[in-house]
C-alpha cells in the first residue's frame, strides 16, 4: 500500500507539469479577444475553462496549442516558454471538438500518426497503439475507418489518438458537446477517470456549468476575454466576485443596494428599502447575492423577512421554483418537493424569509 | 402514408366498370415514370445497345462476330487514332491540371486578392465551345500564328504548340481545366481547418502534412475532375475536326459513316471503344470515390487555414495568374481579332479591322441562329419538364424502379454525341415521319430530341438540386389544408422549383445551342442546321473565317448570357429561400 502511494507520487514528480500564462493578449485583426489573461495550472490538475459562447476560452485554449494569431504576453509549459513555437513542436495533445478523426485512414492509422511523425520504429507503434486504444475500450475498432463509428466512439478515439503519443498537456476543446445527454454524462465520468489514470494535466473548455463542476479541480470564468474568477466549483458558486459569475454560476438573485453599519450590526439596505442583517461586509454601495434555496416562504413575519407576491410557479421535479414580485424586483426561490407538500397559488400574498448566513455581498 | 391522388369519383366511369386486368390502376405519378422511362429507352437506351449490337455484326451475312474488332485493330490507322485519342486525353488531364493546381492552391491556401480573378477564370473557358476558339488558336498559336511569327522574327526559332496532337491537347486542356479547378477548390475547401490542426497538434507540418492529410482529403475531387476532362477530350469531335485532324477516333467515326455510309462498321466499332471507355472510367472514380465523402467542414468552419503572402510569393502568384491569364483568354481575343479582321494571314495581327464579317454572318447565318434558338429551346424546355419529373418521382415518391429513371437519364453523359448521332441515324434508317414520305433521320426533329437527351443529366441534376431545397412539411401542410398530390405540387412545389428549374433551362439551352457531335452527324442540309454547325461549315474555308468567327462570337454571347442568367436565377432563389424559410 505505501510502496503503490510513493510509486504514484515520483510519477507525478517525473512527468507532470505545469502551465503558467502571464499577461496573454490576442486579437483578431482589430478586434481583441483575451484581455490580460493570467492564469496558474499546477500539475496534474483537472482545470476547465467555463464561459458562454464568444468569451474567449476556445481562443485561449487554441493560444496553448498553437493555432490562431500569436499572442502578446507568454505561456509556459513545464518552465518552457512556448509562444514562438509551431503547433507541430509544442507536444501539447489537443483533443477537437469536431473530434477531426481524418476520414480517409483507418482507427489505427489515425492513432498511429503521431507516433509516425515522431519517427517511432514500427515495431514500437504497434505495440503503443493497441495500449492505447485498450485504455478507451475500443480495440477491436482498430480497423474500421471512422465514418463507421458512433459519435462516442470517435470521442475515444481521438482521445486515444492524443494520448498515444504521451503529450505534456491534455486540452479537450468541447469534448461532450456533439454527444447525447445520457452519453454526455457517462463520457465525462470516463473522462475524469482516464485523466485520474494518466495523471496528465488537462485543459477543459466548456459553456456547461454543470460539465465543469462535476469535473474539473479548478476553473477559470471567462466572459468577454477576460477572467472573471478562478477557484474551485464550490468556491465559484459559493463566492462569486461578480454579476456574471453569480448569474453565469447557477441562478441568483442579485439585489443592489447598500451595506450599512450602525454600531456592531451590519446591515444590507436594498433599493426598494428592504433590511437584511449581515454577518460580514464593508460598509459602501453593492449588492447582495441570494441562491434561490436560501430564501423560503415562510407564514411568520419575522427578522429578515420581506413582501412579496407570487407571479409564477413552476415544477421542476424535486423543486418547485416561485417567480416572486418582492423588494422592487423579481425574486426566484425554490421550495424541494416531495409528496403531500402543498404548493402555494400564484397571485398569492406571501412573507420571504432570507437565509442571510449564506448571503454574498458583492462590490461594485 | 401512401396517397393515391385520384379521388373517388361521385359516379363510377366506363373505365372503373371494366375488368381491372384491362385497366390497371396505376398512379399519375406511375404513369409519368413509365412514360420517361419508355421515352428514355427509345431515344437513349435502345438506339446505343444497337450500335454496340451492330459492331458485332457481320455487314454482310448478319451473323454475330468479332471480325470488325480484327480488322479495326488490324488497320495501322485505326490502332494510330486510338492511341492518339488516349494520348491526346492523358495529355490534356495533365495540362489541364497543370493549370488548374497552382490556381486552386493559391485561392483556398492564401488571402489574396487575385482570387476573384481566378474564381472568374474557372467560367470564361466554359463560355466558349472548345471548337469555337479552335481556328483562332491557330492564327495566335499556329506555325505561321502571331507567336510564332513574333519567335522566328526575333529569336529565330519556332515551337510547335498547334502541329497536330499539340493543338488538340491545347485547346482542349485550356478549355476543360475548369473542371478540374472547380472541383479541387470545392475539395480543399471542404476541409475541415481542424483536420490539419490536428495532424499539426500531432507534430506534422509542411509538405508532409499535405501529403498524408491535405493531399488525400483532396484526391476524390481531383480524381473527379480529372476523369471528367478525360473523357471529355477523349469523346469529343468537333475540335480535332475544325483542326484537321482526323487520326482520332471520334473523327474517324464520323468520316467513315459521313463518307462510306450507314452500314459501314468501322464506326460502330469506334462507337463501342468510346462508350466502353467513358463507362470504363465512370466506373473507375465511382469505384475511387465509393465512400470517400471527405467533406469534413463543420458548422461555422471554413476551410483551410489561410495565410497573407509575403511580397515576393504575391508577385510571383500574380504572375502565375496573369500568366495562365494570357493563355486561357487567348481563344477569345484570337476570335474577336478574327471577327472584327480584314485578312489575317502570315502576319501577327489583322492587315485591318472591319465589321463586314458581322453583315456577312447576319445576311447568310439567320437560319443558322433561328434552327439553334428553335432545337435548343425544345430541347431544354422538355429536358426542365422530365428532369423535374424524375428528380419528384426519385425524391418524393416510393415508386418501384424510380432510381431506375435517376441511372437512366444519367447515363447519357456517358454516351458521346457522336455515339447518338450515330445510334439515330441507323435507328431512324429507312423510317419515314408519320403522315409523310420524309424519311426520319434526316427530319430536324431528330437533332433537337438528340440535343434533349445529351442535355437532360444537367437539367435532372439541377431539378433535383431545387427541389431538396423544398421541404418535404411544406409540401404536407398543402396537403393538410385539403390540396390533394397533383394541386400541391403544381401551386406548391413547382413555384419554389422555380429558380432551379430555370437555372436548369438556361444551362440545358447555352449549351445545347453549341454543341457539335451529335448535331453534325444529324443535319442533312444547310436549312436544317443550327449555328454550331455553320460555324463549322464556315471555319472550312480561309476566306469563310472571318463570318465564322461573328457566328463564334453570337456562341459565346448566348453562352455567356445563359451561364449569367442562370446564376442569377440561382442567386434570387437563395435570397428568397433564405428570407422566407428560417430552420
Amino acid at each position: 500500500m505505501r510502496g503503490k502511494v510513493q510509486k504514484e507520487t515520483t510519477m507525478k514528480n517525473k512527468f507532470l507539469v505545469g502551465i503558467e500564462i502571464k499577461d496573454l493578449f490576442l486579437s483578431f485583426g482589430p478586434t481583441e479577444v483575451l484581455t490580460g489573461v493570467n492564469l496558474t495550472i499546477e500539475p496534474g490538475e483537472f482545470f476547465a475553462f467555463l464561459g458562454p459562447s464568444g468569451s474567449g476560452k476556445s481562443t485561449l485554449l487554441r493560444a496553448i496549442a498553437g493555432f490562431g494569431p500569436r499572442p502578446s504576453g507568454s505561456i509556459h509549459i513545464d518552465g518552457k516558454d512556448i509562444v514562438d513555437l509551431p503547433p507541430w513542436k509544442r507536444n501539447v495533445g489537443m483533443v477537437f471538438q469536431s473530434y477531426a478523426l481524418w476520414p480517409h485512414m483507418s482507427v489505427r492509422d489515425n492513432v498511429s500518426f503521431g507516433l509516425v511523425e515522431k519517427k517511432m520504429p514500427k515495431s514500437e507503434i504497434g505495440p503503443r497503439v493497441d495500449s492505447a486504444l485498450d485504455l478507451v475500450g475500443l480495440r477491436d475498432l482498430a480497423d474500421r475507418m471512422p465514418n463507421q463509428l458512433s459519435g462516442g466512439q470517435q470521442q475515444r478515439i481521438a482521445l486515444a489518438r492524443t494520448v498515444v503519443t504521451e503529450p505534456k498537456v491534455l486540452l479537450l476543446d468541447e469534448p461532450l458537446s456533439n454527444l447525447d445527454a445520457s452519453l454526455r454524462v457517462q463520457m465525462r465520468r470516463e473522462l475524469l477517470a482516464l485523466q485520474r489514470k494518466l495523471g496528465l494535466t488537462t485543459i477543459f473548455v466548456t459553456h456547461d456549468q454543470e460539465e465543469a463542476n462535476t469535473t474539473s479541480d479548478r476553473m477559470a470564468v471567462l466572459d468577454g476575454g477576460v477572467i472573471q474568477q478562478i477557484g474551485t466549483p464550490q468556491m465559484l458558486y459559493d463566492n462569486p466576485s461578480n454579476h456574471f459569475v453569480a448569474n453565469f454560476l447557477g441562478t441568483a438573485n442579485i439585489l443592489n443596494g447598500e451595506v450599512k453599519k450602525s454600531g456592531e450590526d451590519l446591515h444590507f439596505i436594498t433599493n426598494a428599502g428592504d433590511a437584511f442583517s449581515l454577518q460580514e461586509g464593508n460598509p459602501g454601495k453593492g449588492s447582495i447575492v441570494l441562491r434561490p434555496q436560501n430564501i423560503s416562504i415562510v407564514k411568520k413575519p419575522g427578522p429578515d423577512t420581506i413582501k412579496g407576491t407570487i407571479r409564477h410557479r413552476e415544477f421542476l421535479g424535486s423543486q418547485v421554483r416561485y417567480l416572486i414580485d418582492a423588494a422592487g424586483t423579481e425574486i426566484v426561490v425554490d421550495q424541494s418537493h416531495s409528496a403531500g407538500i402543498d404548493w402555494v397559488e400564484t397571485g398569492t400574498s406571501v412573507l420571504l424569509k432570507v437565509n442571510t448566513k449564506s448571503a454574498i455581498v458583492i462590490k461594485d | 402514408m401512401k396517397k393515391t391522388p385520384s379521388q373517388p369519383a361521385k359516379s363510377k366511369s366506363l373505365v372503373d366498370r371494366l375488368p381491372s386486368f384491362l385497366f390497371p390502376r396505376l398512379s399519375g405519378m406511375a404513369l409519368v415514370a413509365i412514360m420517361i422511362a419508355v421515352l428514355l429507352t427509345g431515344l437513349l437506351i435502345v438506339p446505343v445497345l444497337q450500335v454496340v449490337y451492330v459492331a458485332f455484326l457481320d455487314p454482310n451475312s448478319g451473323a454475330l462476330t468479332l471480325n470488325n474488332f480484327r480488322d479495326f485493330f488490324g488497320s495501322s490507322l485505326f490502332r494510330e487514332s486510338f492511341w492518339n485519342s488516349f494520348y491526346v486525353s492523358a495529355m490534356s488531364v495533365i495540362f489541364a491540371t497543370m493549370i488548374a493546381l497552382p490556381l486552386a492552391y493559391i485561392t483556398t491556401r492564401f488571402n489574396f486578392a487575385g482570387s476573384v480573378i481566378i474564381q472568374s477564370l474557372g467560367f470564361i473557358p466554359l463560355i466558349m465551345p472548345p471548337f469555337v476558339g479552335a481556328v483562332a488558336m491557330q492564327l495566335i498559336f499556329g506555325r505561321n500564328g502571331t507567336v510564332n511569327l513574333l519567335l522566328r522574327d526575333n529569336f529565330g526559332i519556332t515551337l510547335p504548340f498547334m502541329d497536330g496532337l499539340n493543338g488538340v491537347i491545347l485547346v482542349q486542356s485550356i478549355h476543360y481545366f475548369p473542371f478540374i479547378l472547380i472541383n479541387l477548390s470545392t475539395a480543399l475547401r471542404n476541409i475541415d481547418r481542424s483536420m490539419e490542426e490536428a495532424a499539426q497538434n500531432l507534430g506534422s507540418s509542411g509538405m508532409r502534412l499535405f501529403r498524408r492529410i491535405v493531399f488525400p482529403l483532396a484526391a476524390p475531387g481531383y480524381i473527379a475532375g480529372a476523369v471528367l476532362v478525360f473523357i471529355k477530350v477523349f469523346d469529343d469531335l468537333g475540335t480535332p475536326l475544325l483542326l484537321n485532324v482526323n487520326n482520332m477516333l471520334a473523327p474517324q467515326a464520323f468520316l467513315r459513316i459521313t463518307s462510306i455510309g450507314i452500314s459501314d462498321p468501322m464506326g460502330y466499332v469506334i462507337s463501342f471503344i468510346l462508350v466502353a471507355f467513358s463507362i470504363f472510367s465512370l466506373w473507375v472514380s465511382f469505384l475511387f470515390m465509393r465512400g470517400k465523402d471527405y467533406s469534413t467542414v463543420q458548422k461555422g468552419g471554413g476551410g483551410l487555414a489561410k495565410r497573407d503572402l509575403s511580397t515576393g510569393e504575391k508577385w510571383l502568384a500574380y504572375g502565375a495568374v496573369t500568366l495562365i491569364l494570357i493563355f486561357v483568354l487567348s481563344p477569345h481575343i484570337g476570335l474577336l481579332l478574327l471577327a472584327f479582321g480584314t485578312i489575317w494571314s502570315f502576319a501577327p495581327l489583322p492587315d485591318g479591322y472591319t465589321m463586314q464579317n458581322f453583315v456577312t454572318m447576319w445576311e447568310t447565318s439567320g437560319t443558322y441562329i433561328k434552327n439553334t434558338v428553335l432545337y435548343a429551346g425544345l430541347a431544354a424546355l422538355a429536358d426542365v419538364i422530365i428532369g423535374t419529373a424524375i428528380a419528384y418521382i426519385v425524391l418524393r415518391t416510393k415508386l418501384v424502379g424510380r432510381k431506375m429513371l435517376d441511372y437512366m437519364s444519367t447515363a447519357s453523359l456517358a454516351v458521346p454525341g457522336v455515339v447518338l448521332g450515330i445510334g439515330y441515324l441507323r435507328l431512324f434508317h429507312g423510317v419515314n415521319v408519320p403522315f409523310s414520305d420524309q424519311p426520319m433521320a434526316s427530319w430536324w426533329v431528330i437533332i433537337a430530341l438528340a440535343l434533349m437527351i445529351r442535355r437532360l443529366p444537367y437539367a435532372v441534376r439541377a431539378c433535383m438540386a431545387a427541389l431538396q431545397q423544398v421541404s418535404v412539411s411544406l409540401e404536407e401542410a398543402a396537403e393538410n389544408m385539403g390540396a390533394d398530390k397533383a394541386s400541391s405540387i403544381r401551386r406548391i412545389v413547382i413555384p419554389l422549383m422555380t429558380g432551379g428549374i430555370l437555372a436548369g433551362f438556361v444551362t440545358s439551352f447555352a449549351t445545347a445551342a453549341v454543341e457539335l457531335s451529335a448535331t453534325i452527324m444529324l443535319v442533312s442540309s444547310n436549312s436544317d442546321a443550327p449555328l454550331s454547325y455553320g460555324i463549322y461549315q464556315f471555319m472550312q474555308t480561309p476566306s469563310g473565317r472571318g463570318a465564322g468567327a461573328a457566328l463564334g462570337i453570337v456562341a459565346v454571347v448566348i453562352v455567356g448570357l445563359g451561364t449569367y442568367a442562370s446564376q442569377l436565377f440561382i442567386e434570387r432563389d437563395k435570397k428568397m429561400k433564405s428570407t422566407n424559410q428560417e430552420h
